[in-house]
């Protein structure tokens, strides 16, 4: 089956290409600009809660991957259990289920990205270093009030700005 | 005097751009005409079905999104729907719902790839795919807006979602219904009448009705070549029956059928997508299910159709916490083995043509 008129379809083709030159670029400079995550974003630091922690090593059973370790022990000078979490974040697949198994409420999914680390053993990460600080944020995944804090997802459907034909 | 020639062997992959992954052909030609292939798969194999075995129930929902990592939610849908087949879970209807709408963004999500791919393999060099990516972006950001993530969503569980949806989903979803029908006929503007990919493809690796049954072969690649077999139609699950919607279907099961079948898929998705955006009921989403879940003893087949046809997961269960045999019936698997049919006496170019038009994922086919 052959077209009718040679040259038509490419002729359309190239209208949208042409379109497309006037339109504004819906990209960032990454590094320079960087655009909001989904406040649900199940980013790739896990961030733990000494706190309400009770070692109760449900968030090790739920791991389908088994990266997380719990092991408790009796301090006996303040006569309670002390509880040793390691998280071997080079295993670990970010897909929350520690934190929907967790019953206190006391581990959490960061709320970051680009953490890529120079050495094998900074990703295995223990006890205090899961503590949140500044560069550790606590992600709203599976707590609507901390999504409630965190900035709003940047969307590309409400980013393109295009000129009305 | 004759020239005296013998066919040789050509490999191509796994490691090339047009294998769309870590596919191999091991292709015998007679100068630039295939005469045999072969194809070789298995490099992407990770065991999921017997990782299956060792985990829970919920705890294997995360490991099916690298199955088809296109298509994750539909994945995650076909399984727990299995699961709750054979525990007799009822969802509740806003959970069916939600399931619905994320199974049709996800459809446009991965047809947008496999229609830019396509193009790119065509000869379309990198316009029109990334011009689809963009669309596929909005999408990704509503996914991402829900479960968190954006490739491996791990979104829904047995026995309803993780989360419900946050209330700014559902007026970005409006704005995205809104805007995504013109997008579509913009890019179908962009190539559909275009004389290069009408003599490339037109009549390119048919795959007779017959030959596509015989292999059993579904989804778009069944459909091109004239079988109007969809399992939302013919086996209706979740709610499916109660939204309108056509099953578009090729003339020939040539590549440009293909290529049209999906384009049209879309269409509809987008119309089931408004349909079940209006009638999405309130209340819970996810129905009470003691953790970790314990199945009867039995076994079960659920299926779905995912973006790449029919997707299946048969489960035995023997009244533990994880399957005894999970086994994944994978689209692309069965659609692959029509390969070799459609290639033989075709040109090295069409043969890469062809094999673009199947749309596979290999984290499918080797599991």
């Amino acid at each position: 089956m052959k077209p009718e008129h040679y040259g038509i379809g490419i002729a359309k083709g190239l209208r949208v290409t042409i379109k497309h030159l006037f339109r504004h670029p819906v990209t960032v400079q990454y590094p320079e600009q960087k655009l909001h995550v989904s406040r649900r974003i199940r980013g790739n630091e896990l961030v733990w809660d000494n706190v309400k922690c009770t070692g109760c090593a449900t968030c090790s059973k739920a791991c389908p991957i088994g990266a997380i370790q719990i092991a408790t022990k009796i301090d006996k000078e303040k006569n309670k259990y002390d509880v040793d979490i390691t998280v071997d974040t080079g295993y670990c697949i970010q897909c929350g289920l520690c934190v929907e198994a967790c019953p206190y409420e006391a581990i959490y999914m960061g709320y970051s990205y680009e953490k890529a680390k120079y050495r094998r053993n900074e990703i295995i990460q223990s006890n205090d270093m899961l503590l949140p600080s500044e560069t550790r944020i606590r992600s709203g995944y599976m707590s609507p009030g901390i999504a409630a804090q965190l900035p709003e997802q940047t969307l590309l459907l409400e980013k393109i700005t295009e000129k009305e034909e | 005097m004759a020239i005296k020639t013998e066919p040789f062997l050509l490999n191509i992959g796994p490691q090339h751009p047009s294998t769309h992954g870590v596919f191999r052909m091991r292709a015998t030609m007679d100068g630039e005409v295939i005469v045999d292939m072969e194809p070789v798969f298995g490099y992407l194999h990770r065991g999921i079905e017997k990782l299956a075995e060792e985990r829970t129930y919920n705890g294997f929902v995360s490991l099916t999104d690298r199955l088809d990592y296109l298509s994750s939610m539909s994945n995650n849908f076909a399984y727990c729907m299995a699961v709750e087949k054979l525990a007799g879970i009822k969802v509740t209807e806003r959970c069916e719902y939600i399931r619905v709408i994320m199974a049709e963004l996800q459809r446009i999500a991965s047809h947008l790839i496999a229609v830019g791919a396509f193009l790119n393999d065509c000869g379309a060099f990198m316009t029109p795919i990334v011009y689809m990516i963009r669309e596929r972006e909005k999408i990704l950001d509503l996914f991402e807006m829900v479960s968190g993530q954006r490739l491996t969503y791990n979104y829904m569980r047995v026995g309803g979602l993780s989360q419900d949806i946050p209330e700014e989903f559902l007026p970005a979803l409006d704005k995205f219904l809104e805007q995504m029908p013109r997008w579509i006929d913009e890019y179908d503007q962009l190539l559909r009448q275009n004389e290069v990919l009408l003599a490339r493809s037109r009549g390119v690796g048919i795959l007779p009705k017959e030959t596509a049954i015989n292999i059993s072969a579904s989804g778009p690649v069944l459909r091109a070549s004239g079988v109007k077999w969809d399992i939302r139609k013919v086996d209706p699950y979740s709610v499916y029956d109660r939204f309108e919607f056509d099953i578009p279907t090729g003339a020939c099961g040539d590549c440009y059928d293909r290529y049209r079948v999906r384009v049209e898929e879309m269409r509809q998705s987008l119309r089931i997508l408004g349909q079940a955006r209006k009638q999405l009921p309130g209340g819970e989403f996810q129905t009470p299910v003691v953790q970790p879940v314990h199945l009867p003893v039995g076994e079960v087949y659920g299926h779905i159709e995912s973006t790449r046809g029919e997707l299946g997961f048969y489960i035995v269960s023997d009244n533990s916490i994880a399957p005894y045999r999970c086994h994944i019936r994978a689209p692309s698997f069965l659609n692959l083995t029509a390969l070799r049919d459609m290639v033989v006496g075709w040109k090295i170019a069409d043969a890469i043509l062809i094999f673009g038009s199947i749309d596979i994922v290999m984290g499918e086919i080797d599991r």
